[in-house]
């Protein structure tokens, strides 16, 4: 039978799902090392724009962005889950983001909604230029 | 050590994100979906680890904060999955799906943040 997917054509098989997990816990590791290494570095005070996490979930989707853009089905199988689900999900957060804006909306709402949809609107076209970037780049 | 804290609660949160979405939402849904699966599983993982850190709200253990707060819902929970699979929908002729994705994550995890942080 001639293989049908160019996954069989490489040759690759789905790898065990207990490395899939190590790629992504270590992964995780990683990203979240980096994020606390950011935040560390720009602390926002109580009332203030969360910069830190605003700029680490905007850099992490344009890096999925660009990394989903490159990746085909002949890269290795454990690619996308080290660098996409487990260092680039490791880096970026959602429960921070919604337990800051959270604290911000009592006494600071501007900054609070300003931060909230600031942010998921950055972020999406974050992605979007990433893609772009990664496509623009190997033509 | 904080390093040590961080480290442990993402080794734990990321793989159970990827858990959560693959082996228990995914099952959960088999046969209940036809055409563009919506993304359910990020969408359980954020509104979740958003709970759980507004629960940890008020909480004055930093090595407590470090491991669950910064590592494990940190890493558990993710912007740029959401974002991925926002655009993906949008640009794959899904816009409605798009929105109704990123009004969820943001009303159900915002949502999801201010009741655990009430109930603290």
């Amino acid at each position: 039978m001639a293989p049908s997917s160019a996954l069989e054509r490489a040759g690759r098989v789905a790898p065990p799902l207990a490395a899939v997990l190590a790629v992504i816990a270590l992964g995780g590791v990683v990203g979240s090392l980096a994020r606390y290494g950011l935040a560390e570095a720009f602390p926002h005070s109580a009332g203030s724009f969360p910069g830190a996490t605003f700029g680490t979930n905007v850099l992490g989707c344009f890096l999925i962005g660009v990394l989903l853009a490159r990746l085909t089905p002949l890269s290795h199988p454990l690619l996308r889950p080290f660098l996409g689900t487990g260092i680039l999900g490791g880096f970026t957060t959602f429960s921070t983001f919604a337990v800051d804006t959270d604290r911000l909306l009592p006494d600071h709402v501007v900054v609070a909604l300003l931060y909230f949809f600031g942010t998921v609107l950055t972020a999406l076209v974050a992605t979007l230029l990433g893609e772009l970037t990664a496509k623009g780049v190997r033509r | 050590m904080n390093l040590l804290l961080i480290a442990a609660g993402a080794a734990v949160g990321a793989p159970l994100r990827y858990l959560t979405d693959k082996h228990l939402v995914h099952r959960l849904l088999v046969g209940t979906t036809t055409g563009t699966p919506f993304p359910w599983g990020t969408l359980t993982v954020n509104v979740l680890g958003s709970f759980l850190l507004g629960l940890m709200t008020g909480t004055t253990n930093h090595p407590m904060t470090l491991l669950l707060g910064v590592g494990f819902c940190g890493a558990f929970t993710t912007y740029s999955t959401f974002a991925a699979e926002t655009t993906a929908l949008a640009t794959t002729g899904h816009p409605t799906k798009a929105a109704l994705n990123v009004v969820l994550n943001l009303a159900a995890g915002l949502s999801a943040a201010i009741l655990g942080a009430t109930i603290s």
